[in-house]
C-alpha cells in the first residue's frame, strides 16, 4: 500500500504539482487523492507537468450527492478513501485479488481499486458505512457480530458488502459454479459449499470463513 | 501510471475516432487493463471508455443464434435466460471464470483480450519477457514454468491464454464481430488469437484501432450433450491448469458432430479439430473415449515443470466427453 512515508519529497513535488494543475481549476475542499500525486513524480511527468488531466465526476454514496474532481488515474476506491473519507472501504492487495475493497455499485458488488472513479458518472454506491440504516446494523451486520465473523477486521467491510449483494443475487436465482442444471432457472439451495463459491472473491486472512459462512447462512434463512 | 486522458464516447463511431494513436486503449471493466497499468505493463496515455456505446445487449440474430454484445457483463451473459436455456456451455465457462466482484465487471470483449498471466509478464522486475518487451528472451521456457503451454509454443513464448469464456466459444464455433476505421470484419473464433510463433507481443489477430462489437453464436444444437470441466489448484477463484469444453450434436444415439477445446494448454483456446472429427457420426455406445482423448493432446509436448499437463489435460477430455454424451 502507498504511504505519506513511502514518498521522500513529497511536499515539496507537492507543492509543484498543486501549483502546476490548480490554476482555479482545483476547487476548495475536494482534494486529489494521495496516490495520484505521488506518481506525479514520474521523470515522463516532471518533463511536461502539465498534462495531467483532471475530470469532474458525480455519483452518489451511501445516499449523498459526491461531485469530485479528480486525476484520471483515481481508482473508485482511492476516491472513496481519500477524497469522501469513507475509510471503512480497505485496500488490500489493490489488484482485485482479494475483495477487501468491494463495494456495492448499481446494486452489484465490484472490486473498487480496479475501476476508475471518472467510469461511475451517475452510478449509486454503497459503502460498509452505508449498510446500516437509522442507525441500526443490518441483519448480515448483525449476523456477523452474532457468529464472531472476524478476527482484525481487515476484511470485513468488503466481505459484509460482498455478501449483502449475494443475498440479492440469490433472491434472483442466479447462478453460480455450483448450480446443478444452468439451463434451467430454479431457486437457489444456498448450501454452505454454495457460499463458500459465491464468496471466493473475498479472502480472510485470519481464516474466520466458518463464522463468515454461519453468519451468512443465518441471514439468508431469515430474511 | 501514467498520467491519463480520459473520454467516454456515446457511439462507436467517435469512440474509433478517439482512438487514433497507439497508447490510447479501450477500457471496459477494466479488470485487466487497470491492474496492468498499475504493474507498467500496460502503458496506456488515453482511455476511451466503451461503456456507453449501447453495446449492452443479448438478442436473439435471424439464423436462431444469438448476438451478445461486447460491452455485457460476464455476470450478466451467464445469467440470461436464453444463454442459461441454449447454451449452458457458455454460462458454465463464465461462472468458472475469476470472482463474483470481477464476473460484475469485466465485459465479454474484454474478457477476448484478456492478458496472459505469466509471472515473467505480469512482472517487470524481470528482464526476459519477448511478450512485454520483444527481443528480450523468455524466462519461462527454462524457468517456472509449470502453468505454462504443452501445446503451439515457441522458444519466444510459452504462455497460456487465461479466459474460460474463450474455450466455450471456440466448442461453440462463435465469430467475432469487429468495427474499425476501414469497416467491419467477422473473425472466426479460431482465428482471433494467435499462437505466439516469433511475434508473441501479438495476442490477437484485431488491428490497433477496431473495436470489438459483439459475439455470435450459432443457432444452438449442443444444448444438453455440452459440458465445461475446469481443473485447478483450488476449488474456486483461479486460472485453469487445464479445461476443457465439449459440445456435441447429438441425431438420436449418434453423434452428428463434435466440437471439443481445451483451456490453460496452449497461448490460445485449443480446438482439437482430429479428436473433434474422430467423433462424427459415431454411435453413443461406440465411442472409444482413451483413444478420442489422446488424440487432443497428441501435439503436446511438455516444458521442464509441466509435464503433468498431459495427462491431466487427456483425463480431462475423456471426462469431459463422457459427461457431454451421457447427458440426458
Amino acid at each position: 500500500m502507498p504511504t505519506r512515508d513511502a514518498n521522500a519529497g513529497f511536499d515539496a513535488q507537492r507543492r509543484v504539482f498543486l501549483g502546476t494543475v490548480a490554476g482555479g481549476a482545483v476547487t476548495a475542499g475536494v482534494g486529489l487523492p494521495l496516490s495520484s500525486m505521488a506518481e506525479v513524480r514520474s521523470p515522463a511527468v516532471d518533463a511536461a507537468p502539465h498534462a495531467v488531466p483532471v475530470n469532474d465526476v458525480k455519483f452518489r454514496v451511501n445516499g449523498t450527492e459526491q461531485h469530485l474532481r479528480v486525476d484520471a488515474r483515481t481508482t473508485l476506491l482511492d476516491a472513496l478513501r481519500e477524497d469522501l473519507h469513507l475509510t471503512g472501504v480497505k485496500k488490500g492487495c489493490d489488484r482485485g485479488q482479494c475483495g477487501a475493497c468491494t463495494v456495492i455499485v448499481d446494486g452489484r458488488r465490484i472490486n473498487s481499486c480496479l475501476t476508475l472513479a471518472v467510469m461511475h458518472e451517475g452510478a449509486t454506491i454503497t459503502t460498509v458505512e452505508g449498510l446500516a440504516s437509522s442507525g441500526q446494523p443490518s441483519a448480515l451486520q448483525s449476523a456477523f457480530l452474532e457468529h464472531d465473523g472476524f478476527q482484525c477486521g481487515y476484511c470485513t467491510p468488503g466481505q459484509l458488502c460482498s455478501a449483502t449483494a449475494l443475498l440479492d443475487e440469490v433472491r434472483r436465482n442466479e447462478a453460480s459454479a455450483l448450480t446443478p442444471d444452468i439451463a434451467r432457472t430454479t431457486r437457489v439451495d444456498l448450501s454452505d459449499a454454495e457460499i463458500r463459491e459465491r464468496m471466493s472473491g473475498n479472502i480472510c486472512r485470519c481464516g474466520a470463513y466458518p463464522n463468515i459462512v454461519a453468519a451468512i447462512r443465518k441471514t439468508a434463512s431469515e430474511t | 501510471m501514467l498520467p491519463l486522458t480520459y473520454s467516454r464516447p456515446s457511439d462507436v463511431r467517435a469512440a474509433l475516432a478517439a482512438a487514433s494513436t497507439q497508447d490510447t486503449y479501450f477500457i471496459g471493466g477494466g479488470t485487466n487493463l487497470l491492474d496492468l497499468m498499475k504493474a507498467g505493463v500496460e502503458k496506456a496515455r488515453t482511455l476511451v471508455d466503451v461503456n456507453h456505446l449501447g453495446l449492452d445487449r443479448i438478442e436473439r440474430a435471424s439464423d436462431g443464434g444469438v448476438r451478445i454484445g461486447a460491452g455485457v457483463r460476464n455476470t450478466d451473459a451467464a445469467n440470461h435466460a436464453m444463454i442459461r436455456a441454449d447454451y449452458p456451455l457458455l454460462s458454465q465457462a463464465f461462472l468458472a471464470g475469476a470472482s463474483a466482484q470481477l464476473r460484475n465487471m469485466a465485459t465479454v470483449g474484454g474478457n477476448l483480450m484478456q492478458r496472459t498471466r505469466c509471472d515473467y509478464f505480469v512482472d517487470t522486475a524481470y528482464e526476459h519477457c519477448n511478450k512485454r518487451k520483444p527481443g528480450s528472451g523468455c524466462a519461462a521456457l527454462e524457468g517456472f514454468n509449470k502453468l505454462h503451454a504443452i501445446i503451439g509454443y515457441s522458444d519466444a513464448c510459452v504462455a497460456v491464454n487465461p479466459s474460460d469464456m474463450n474455450v466455450a466459444l471456440v466448442a461453440l464455433d462463435a465469430v467475432i464481430n469487429v468495427e474499425g476505421p476501414n469497416g467491419t470484419r467477422r473473425i472466426p473464433i479460431t482465428e482471433f488469437h494467435r499462437l505466439p510463433g516469433e511475434h508473441p507481443e501479438i495476442d490477437t489477430t484485431l488491428k490497433h484501432g477496431e473495436l470489438i462489437t459483439s459475439i455470435d453464436l450459432p443457432k444452438s444444437t449442443a444444448t444438453r450433450n455440452a459440458h465445461y470441466l475446469k481443473l485447478r489448484e483450488r476449488g474456486s477463484y483461479a486460472f485453469a491448469l487445464v479445461s476443457v469444453a465439449v459440445a456435441l450434436t447429438m441425431l438420436d444415439h449418434r453423434i452428428d458432430s463434435a466440437r471439443i477445446a481445451l483451456g490453460g494448454v496452449a497461448h490460445k483456446p485449443w480446438f482439437a479439430e482430429k479428436a473433434s472429427a474422430s467423433l462424427a457420426g459415431k454411435g453413443k455406445d461406440a465411442i472409444d473415449y482413451a483413444a478420442v482423448a489422446a488424440l487432443a493432446v497428441d501435439d503436446a509436448k511438455a516444458l521442464s515443470q509441466n509435464g503433468y499437463k498431459i495427462p491431466l489435460a487427456k483425463n480431462a477430455v475423456e471426462r469431459a466427453l463422457r459427461t457431454a454424451v451421457e447427458a440426458a
